[in-house]
């Protein structure tokens, strides 16, 4: 539960594809619209960034909890020691409703401790925490994690390195999109039009990472610092992402 | 009678050409670069929000004099996701090949901007038939942009639209011809669609210009 097959190197694996690999504002396109409405400063940019980071991490493992306990297969199971037999009962229908709610909710609470605890921050970051609420790369990250069964620690992990990775790319972009605002720009693709192709070549320079597969399960031949050899015939939970993924195509394509 | 039923008609059409959620508002970017890259499943999406978006709005309108103001966000995200939940059954049941390619977007669609964008915007303060239409209509224009982005990924990036081979095969290249065609890997990856969508962007503009 705490570990499952991943060892240290793993977990170092799983920080830089999370970051870098599987980048979630340039790679998988999630935040998009938080991250188009909200870049065009730095400041701004890094605010929402320390806001997201936040929020990730803590609704990514309530989600978890949530869905080890409550809505998994089987995830009743833990019932029966008050006698009630739920083995068999599946809740994974009420996943996507559950999911939402905690991050809603949480933002909600997040938001009335902020301002009770420090006005101050409640003015820089308060502004961004509705935004957040409906931001797809909170959501998105908890349902690739639940997807791809990660353990506990791997989960909290991934969810920290993907929240991590949508700062760096928010602060990157918007860092240029504070000179492309003074620079002389096609009219017909002033402000989103150039924001788009710019990003365009932001992500093809995030794709060089890709297919590079750092956080197998199984463990590396030349490490040695590893706990204990995971077992050989373990699923490769992390074929750098689900084959059948849409966005990934481009290595497998090329032949 | 005939200019009332127009006026409601304005709600849907100005949805899909003059305020086109993806193209003007630039809302629901992340799904529409996500899993444009077959026509097919840039199809299914565009269905799945259309139905989401006009349910959505429809039912929020209805409740609109019974929401408190300050809980209003949450009841919209569980009117949303209700519909979700609907749709991702549905696809699972019939479509389930789809259904694996687009795996957590179809969640996802809870948190497209556009709904929320719709039912906070609009439906929250108009009757339900006039809102019924409105998101149906952000939903159309939506599935638009997401088909032309699709059309010319799929043709371009695998030669195929709907999964059948377009582009003869004869032309490719191959040990005896190597100077034949060669698909345009770049349009199946990622950046492809931010480059389609920022030229589609400037493409519209110029065409609003004109009409």
């Amino acid at each position: 539960m705490w570990m499952g097959d991943f060892n240290h190197f793993n977990l170092l694996g799983l920080v830089l594809q999370s970051v870098f690999i599987e980048n979630f504002l340039l790679v998988n396109f999630l935040g998009m619209c938080t991250y188009l409405a909200c870049s065009t400063k730095l400041k701004t940019a890094n605010g929402l960034g320390i806001a997201v980071v936040f929020v990730l991490t803590v609704s990514g493992v309530l989600n978890w909890l949530l869905h080890r306990f409550v809505t998994g297969p089987g995830a009743l199971s833990w019932l029966s020691f008050i006698g009630v037999d739920a083995e068999r009962i599946d809740l994974g229908f009420l996943e996507f409703l559950l999911f939402i709610s905690v991050i809603a909710g949480f933002t909600q609470i997040l938001e009335i401790i902020i301002e009770w605890a420090s006005p101050a921050l409640y003015m820089s970051l308060g502004l961004y925490l509705p935004l957040i609420a409906v931001n797809c790369a909170i959501l998105g990250a908890c349902l690739f994690a639940v997807t791809r069964d990660y353990p506990f620690i791997p989960n909290l992990i991934y969810v920290l390195g993907s929240a991590l990775g949508w700062w760096l790319a928010i602060a990157l972009i918007a860092a240029i999109r504070e000179k492309l605002a003074i620079s002389n720009i096609v009219p017909g693709l002033r402000g989103m039009g150039i924001t788009f192709i710019m990003s365009g070549l932001m992500s093809m320079a995030f794709m060089g990472f890709t297919g590079i597969k750092l956080a197998n399960p199984a463990p590396p031949q030349v490490a040695t610092w590893g706990e204990e050899p995971a077992a050989e015939n373990e699923e490769p939970i992390l074929d750098s992402r689900d084959p059948s993924l849409p966005t990934i195509s481009f290595l497998s394509l090329s032949h | 009678m005939s200019s009332s039923k127009q006026s409601v008609l304005v709600f849907f059409t100005s949805q899909v050409w003059t305020n086109n959620q993806v193209l003007i508002a630039i809302l629901g970017i992340c799904s529409a670069l996500a899993v444009t890259n077959r026509l097919s499943v840039a199809i299914t999406m565009g269905i799945s929000v259309s139905f989401v978006t006009a349910f959505s709005s429809f039912f929020v309108s209805l409740l609109r004099k019974y929401t408190p103001d300050n809980v209003r966000m949450i009841t919209q995200l569980a009117i949303i996701s209700v519909f979700v939940i609907v749709i991702d059954q549905f696809l699972r049941a019939f479509f389930f090949d789809i259904s694996k390619v687009l795996s957590v977007f179809v969640g996802l669609i809870i948190t497209n901007c556009i709904v929320m964008g719709r039912t906070e915007g609009m439906a929250k303060n108009v009757a339900p038939i006039p809102a019924f239409l409105d998101g149906l209509g952000a939903g159309t224009g939506y599935a638009i942009v997401l088909i032309i982005i699709g059309f010319f990924r799929e043709l371009f990036g695998f030669g195929q639209l709907f999964g059948y081979q377009v582009i003869p095969l004869e032309w490719y290249a191959s040990a005896e011809n190597p100077e034949g065609y060669e698909n345009f890997v770049l349009m199946v990856s990622p950046p492809a669609a931010f480059f389609l969508i920022g030229g589609l962007i400037y493409v519209f503009r110029k065409l609003q210009k004109t009409a």
